[in-house]
């Protein structure tokens, strides 16, 4: 029989991921270089959203996006189209990224050079808000058809993020999505929280984001 | 999955104090699980298992769950209640400011090594 010995650890498993991710934070702020932590459900326009986005900030902000997803290169392609940098990051079946993840992203996208990145998480409203990821912000993207409601259901994202877009609002006419309710409830759980009504696709609200983004990231270099 | 990320977490975290205490093997891993963590315990040790088929060091380590009782406080009356049946709305006072004591925690407590 071997000599038995219990050891006490005491440690959240949450612990080792947020300390790296203040160190990544650090060393991003170090080359001075914007990292966004994008989350939402699949399905809510991310890559559409991106695309109108990168459109309004390239001519002042060198861009890298990456793309996390559990498998396929789709969104990488879409928005290489765009002529900014973009790599693919498979979590192999993870449903969230950790700081570890996104700071081998980072430098695969050689981002030193860059003056904004943005995470495209994997597509979910649960598993990547528990996880900090390094970025210096959080933003998420809710659609209509989704429901206003959601800040009821999944607290923690909207917790945890600095600014909401609220996407699809062309088609609001056809939901019962009311726009005051949703702004209620996730001021509910975040009273701080900067909100942004777009259309994606008719580009609807997406100046007054990219000047909030840009605003964002000049406050931030200082 | 959400337990294959934590899995990968915890052993990381497990193997790294296991070497630094020079063990030759780790045999059991005690969790300290809270009842709104999001985490849910039978699939955790499911992929708990299966993990350590590819780690040497945690080779048949058994996994051991302790539940924490998720308990929420209400800013309005300054009452606790319990978190599970009730949610973000105090049954005392109906006020939604409120905020969770327990129930949140992923833990590794303690571990038994060789």
């Amino acid at each position: 029989m071997g000599n038995y010995r219990i050891i006490e650890v005491k440690q959240s498993i949450f612990e080792d991921n947020n300390q790296d991710a203040d160190r990544l934070r650090q060393q991003m702020k170090e080359s001075k270089t914007f990292l966004i932590n994008l989350m939402s459900s699949p399905g809510s326009g991310k890559t559409t959203t991106l695309t109108k986005l990168i459109a309004a900030l390239k001519d002042d902000l060198r861009i890298g996006i990456m793309e996390a997803d559990i498998d396929s290169d789709v969104d990488a392609d879409t928005i290489s189209r765009t002529g900014v940098k973009v790599i693919q990051l498979h979590t192999g079946g993870m449903c969230h990224l950790d700081a570890d993840m996104t700071r081998q992203g980072v430098k695969q996208l050689e981002a030193d050079n860059l003056d904004l990145v943005i995470l495209e998480n994997v597509g979910n409203l649960v598993c990547p808000a528990e996880f900090d990821t390094g970025a210096a912000m959080n933003m998420m993207i809710l659609s209509v058809p989704e429901g206003h409601d959601k800040p009821l259901k999944y607290p923690l994202v909207f917790q945890v993020c600095d600014a909401m877009i609220i996407n699809k609002i062309d088609v609001l006419p056809y939901f019962d999505f009311d726009m005051e309710k949703v702004r209620e409830f996730a001021r509910r759980r975040n009273p701080n929280l900067q909100i942004f009504p777009i259309s994606a696709k008719t580009g609807e609200g997406v100046d007054a984001l990219a000047a909030y983004l840009k605003d964002r990231i000049t406050q931030w270099k200082k | 999955m959400h337990e294959l990320g934590v899995v990968f977490h915890i052993a990381d975290s497990v193997v790294k104090v296991a070497e630094e205490n020079q063990a030759r093997k780790v045999h059991a891993v005690t969790l300290e699980i809270g009842e709104v963590s999001t985490v849910i315990p039978d699939y955790l040790i499911d992929v708990w298992n299966w993990n350590c088929k590819r780690v040497p060091l945690l080779e048949g380590c058994e996994l051991i769950v302790e539940q924490i009782h998720a308990v929420t406080h209400c800013d309005g009356c300054g009452r606790d209640y319990d978190t599970v049946p009730q949610g973000k709305i105090c049954p005392h006072c109906g006020s939604d400011k409120t905020w969770l004591l327990t129930g949140n925690e992923v833990n590794i407590k303690e571990i038994t090594i060789e």
